[in-house]
């Protein structure tokens, strides 16, 4: 895989040679006018016209006079003013723009004054004040008088679509960019243009709402033109892109002006996309984030949770000090001191006993982290501690993934890119839903509607799936292994064909044998593989090797030799040997008692089915590196505050294996996991050589990828064997829905009644068979969560409900994963 | 020698050339010509003649042009609700960059100007400000003007960053301290139109609900300040 994988291959196009305002220009065949003006810096005004959109030609406001050759050769001018947005270019033609002909100044002028007549020019009340297509075109194309004395037309305002985004209809100039993007590229019924002249407007266009089918906001929404509530995981985007300030954003919401914020680009920390962000901020406060154009990731587009959930870290519950437990309470104490005071608790509680035997010490770091953080942590934990005990990966895990990590995603560099991903021919989505973990990927999957055949092994076909076109292999949660090993001979033959891609989730984790299952696809049928976790920092930790079994760069800690490249790479004697055990069975020991110190970084307690509470009050000693006052921050002896991203620079590798480096956005003193790792070192006298994110790099480019005899094996694990469920159980089913209640997501209740009710979902036979009224209750010997039933087209036997929505959080409710049996009652 | 010594040497050369400067004033006879270095104690000795003009400041304070620039006040519509809405255009209008603005969503229990938006936070330093009046001239509903108030000096930084409390105009007659809801029946534009001549009987309930002890409310204001309206 080279870096050159996402151009396209140069091939001859064809050309036309046209003129605009008397310049000669070649462009390919197909372009539109208003781009061709834009490769010679000619600017035509224009609202509706999008690059990344289909040219709809419903503003007007581009118009341009054109001739063209007629049949006999001789140049024919058009008998009106045409709209470039939607017109080609051809051989020989002429285009005059207003800057070259009066005529079409004219008619921009006039288009101008017309969507001005009913506009209410309240730009001191509007959010798009200062940086308004609107005000800047009227200001370059309009008339600088109003000749319109009569009353304007006047809506109620604000309309709001959902509890986040706000529509004021009469700033509306109609440019349909909105309902375009809802349709073409999010694929959610948004509302529609209604009525006709004056009173057109974007609104509803039915009354009656139709059947629930369990997606409804968990806020206040506006019917969309299904008539059902608004609900979209991308409807930030239709506030960016509309040219005026119809559609704004509550979070945003009379904040700020374009001049009083400084703009940093960034990435966001929020999926494994590595989305390009814009970062807006006044006077150290994040205000409203934007999606950047990066073509080969996220395009134009970002999901709302990349630019809504920013609040998390500037809550009131931000660390700024150290804090040191002193007679029960934490207490704000000076650097030194609380680095001093970890160290020295660490090493007490690790130290042999009387009888000369000792409790080890474990390192959990949350899939959050950046690349460097990551390689910190594994680094302290290795060198310092002296343990394997290190995992990233707060969710299930598997010693199945781990293999295929070290041996098929660590150090392999970019693998399937987004590109790749669209222009596959067939892509089949295991343990992984496009729309609720992937973000941005659903968009570039759909992108391809109708030229892409998309599978996906689930339980039942998600809304998401739905509006991939996807077709269902039905699995009972936990047993995809099976499904993949009975696909059927046609889906083989789909994805024998070339670019094929076969995407693992993360939760390709809890279903044993599903990694084996899918590299034996694989070998049959030649499709590609691509890993797509969740969270952002996952990639990243694979690389760095803060797994227990995972050197940096894929070796593997169990090979000597691995261990004794990477133990004279760091200048140290060894390392340790013993096995590492991952982050659940880490919880598992701390809550025997068998952990001395844990170090906890970007670990949210509720994440992990584990009795963590217990783990920690067992432990000897608990360091927390936090931005919040998390629940295992205040159970900790020491917490050491970390910046969070908008405050630290570093790199996020994204599921692609593309690095995604961002600088700091806003300089504070707060300071980076890695750096605070590299003070903690230095109490046990211990260069750690982290302080820094170039000297990070430094290492990780100097250890590079493993060879392949450095690798872990391929992996290897049995299936699960049949689901054995009894009367009134049932198979439980979850994924987290993109929008949910996860800690970054924390503070803003704007986005949250975006995020979709939580509802139980199964199929009809198995509510008849357990009794499920309008009502279940699912529980396990931990729990109950009491969700509303949504009856679907389903793998019988199976109840999914979403992992951490409001009412339902089912690692701390239900302390179960996917594939668990759970006990199923119909409830009131 | 470098390409900057080239360019030093044509300078050079050029300057050499400069033509002599030559005054366009017509040219003073020899009896001028020869008074000239003493002529400027004319106005000197012109000045022992005439009556004394000290500013006998601070002790005396003449007013001042009635359009001289002071300080700025932030004015209220007759009900009492404020007429900044948050627009930020006068910090944009500023050359001095001496304005701060953040707005602020009005909503039903705390409607501070007429329409959705108020400004919550108002700095105006004065450590910076130039007098220039742009900030004037931007403020699209006539909320910010300028007052004759000169007498803007203090012992800290602090104290001369004035805040929107320092600002605000006192409460006229008729007036009701914001937040109160806006004249029912009216909008935004009415209050812009002039239309809204006064706090009426709703407004003066909502607020003896709300803020009893409000002392803008008529039971509350003292027969002094009634007397002076
Ligand atoms: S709301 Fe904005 S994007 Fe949508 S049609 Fe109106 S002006 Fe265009
Ligand atoms: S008077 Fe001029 S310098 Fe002073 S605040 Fe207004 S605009 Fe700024
Ligand atoms: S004083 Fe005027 S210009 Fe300044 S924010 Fe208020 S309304 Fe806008
Ligand atoms: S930009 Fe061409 S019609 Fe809108």
């Amino acid at each position: 895989m080279t870096a050159t994988a996402d151009k396209p291959a140069t091939a001859v196009v064809d050309t036309v040679t046209l003129t605009i305002d008397g310049t000669e220009v070649t462009v390919p065949k197909g372009t539109l006018i208003i781009r061709a003006a834009e490769q010679v810096g000619i600017e035509i005004p224009r609202f509706c016209d999008h690059p990344a959109l289909k040219p709809a030609g419903a503003c007007r406001q581009c118009l341009v006079d054109v001739a063209s050759p007629g049949p006999d050769g001789n140049l024919r001018a058009f008998p009106k003013p045409q709209a470039s947005c939607t017109m080609t270019v051809t051989e020989g033609m002429v285009v005059n723009t207003q800057h070259t002909s009066e005529e079409a100044d004219r008619a921009q002028k006039g288009v101008m004054e017309l969507l001005l007549v009913n506009h209410p020019l309240d730009c001191p009340v509007c959010d798009k004040g200062g940086e308004c297509p609107l005000q800047n075109q009227a200001m370059s194309h309009g008339r600088p008088e109003t000749r319109f004395v009569d009353v304007k037309r006047v809506f109620e305002k604000p309309l709001p679509l959902s509890s986040e985004i706000l529509l004021d209809r009469e700033r509306c100039v109609l440019c349909q960019r909105c309902t375009r993007f809802s349709k073409e590229i999010a694929g959610d019924a948004f509302i529609d243009l209604q009525n006709r002249g004056a009173q057109q407007q974007i609104g509803t266009f039915d009354e009656d709402v139709l059947d629930f089918d369990g997606y409804r906001p968990v806020g206040a929404a506006t019917v969309d033109e299904a008539g059902k509530a608004f609900s979209s995981y991308y409807s930030g985007n239709t506030v960016q892109i509309c040219p005026v300030g119809a559609l704004t954003s509550a979070a945003y919401r009379f904040r700020s002006r374009p001049f009083d914020l400084v703009s940093s680009p960034s990435i966001s920390e929020h999926d494994s996309s590595g989305s390009a962000i814009r970062i807006d901020h006044r006077r150290g406060q994040v205000l409203r984030r934007l999606a950047d154009n990066d073509p080969v990731v996220n395009e134009d587009w970002i999901s709302d949770k990349d630019r809504f959930a920013f609040a998390w870290q500037n809550l009131s519950d931000r660390i700024t000090r150290p804090l040191v437990r002193k007679d029960g309470e934490l207490v704000e104490v000076s650097w030194p001191e609380a680095l001093a005071a970890a160290a020295a608790g660490i090493k007490a509680a690790t130290a042999s006993d009387d009888e000369g035997s000792a409790r080890g010490a474990a390192v959990l770091t949350g899939g959050r982290v950046t690349l460097e953080d990551a390689y910190a942590y594994q680094k302290l934990a290795r060198v310092v501690l002296g343990t394997n005990d290190v995992d990233s990966r707060a969710r299930s895990t598997s010693d199945e993934e781990q293999a295929f990590l070290g041996s098929q995603v660590a150090g392999t560099g970019l693998g399937v890119t987004f590109g790749e991903l669209e222009k596959a021919p067939t892509v089949l989505l295991v343990g992984f839903e496009a729309e609720d973990e992937g973000g941005v990927v659903f968009l570039r999957l759909r992108k391809s509607l109708g030229r892409q055949q998309v599978l996906t092994v689930a339980p039942y076909l998600s809304r998401g799936a739905e509006k991939l076109g996807a077709t269902l292999v039905p699995a009972v949660p936990g047993r995809e292994a099976s499904a993949l090993a009975e696909l059927p001979a046609d889906v083989r033959e789909a994805l024998s064909q070339p670019g094929a891609v076969i995407v693992l989730g993360e939760r390709a984790a809890e279903a044993p044998g599903t990694f084996v299952a899918a590299n034996e696809i694989v070998a049959a049928t030649g499709a590609r593989l691509a890993w797509i976790p969740r969270r952002a920092g996952e990639r990243g930790a694979v690389e760095a090797g803060a797994l227990p079994g995972l050197l940096p760069g894929g070796r593997t800690a169990t090979l000597k030799g691995a261990r004794e490249a990477v133990a004279k790479a760091w200048g140290v004697e060894s390392l340790p040997t013993a096995k590492g055990r991952d982050t659940n069975a880490i919880i598992e020991e701390a809550a025997e008692g068998g952990i001395g110190a844990l170090i906890v970084g970007g670990v949210s307690a509720s994440d992990l089915a584990g009795d963590v509470a217990t783990a920690l009050g067992r432990t000897g000693f608990v360091v927390s590196l936090e931005v919040r006052r998390s629940e295992i921050a205040e159970a900790a002896d020491v917490v050491l505050p970390v910046a969070p991203p908008s405050e630290k620079s570093g790199t996020f590798i994204n599921w692609e294996g593309r690095l995604r480096a961002f600088a700091t956005a806003i300089r504070t003193d707060a300071m980076s996991d890695h750096r605070v790792l590299d003070l903690l070192a230095r109490e046990w006298g211990v260069e750690l050589g982290t302080a820094t994110v170039e000297a990070v790099n430094a290492e990780l480019a100097a250890l590079g990828a493993a060879s392949s005899t450095e690798r872990p094996a391929a992996p290897k694990a049995r299936a699960a064997g049949k689901a054995r469920t009894k009367k009134g159980t049932a198979v439980l089913g979850t994924w987290h829905q993109l929008v949910d209640e996860g800690a970054l997501q924390d503070g803003e209740p704007y986005l949250a009644g975006t995020g979709r009710v939580a509802v139980a979902r199964m199929s009809q036979a198995t509510a008849d068979a357990v009794g499920a009224g309008a009502a279940v209750s699912v529980s396990t010997e931990s729990g109950t969560i009491e969700l509303p039933v949504v009856v679907t087209a389903m793998v019988d036997g199976v109840v999914w409900v979403p992992t951490k929505s409001p009412g339902s959080w089912v690692a701390r409710d239900l302390r179960a994963t996917a594939g668990a049996i759970v006990t199923v009652k119909g409830a009131a | 020698m470098s390409g900057s010594d080239d360019v030093w040497k044509v300078n050079r050369e050029r300057d050499g050339e400069r033509e002599t400067f030559e005054s366009n004033f017509p040219k003073r006879g020899p009896f001028l010509e020869a008074l000239a270095p003493v002529a400027g104690f004319g106005v000197s000795l012109r000045n022992f003649f005439r009556p004394t003009v000290t500013e006998q400041y601070p002790k005396v304070k003449n007013p001042t042009m009635p359009r001289y620039h002071g300080r700025h006040q932030l004015n209220r519509h007759p009900d009492g609700l404020e007429k900044c809405i948050g627009c930020e255009l006068c910090a944009w209008a500023c050359p001095a960059d001496a304005i701060y603005v953040e707005a602020d969503s009005n909503t039903p229990d705390h409607q501070v100007s007429p329409g959705e938006r108020y400004g919550r936070v108002y700095q105006i330093n004065y450590l910076r400000c130039i007098f220039c009046g742009l900030c004037i001239e931007a403020c699209p509903t006539r909320a910010l003007t300028m007052t004759n108030e000169y007498e803007l000096a203090g012992p800290t930084r602090e104290g001369l960053i004035y805040e929107k409390q320092d600002l605000l105009a006192p409460m006229g007659k008729n007036m009701l301290a914001a937040p109160h809801p806006m004249v029912p029946g009216t909008t935004d534009g009415s209050y812009y139109r002039q239309e809204v001549t006064g706090a009426v009987d709703e407004q003066v309930e909502w607020v003896r609900e709300h803020r009893p002890e409000d002392p803008t409310l008529p039971e509350n204001r003292t027969a002094e300040e009634a007397a002076r309206g």
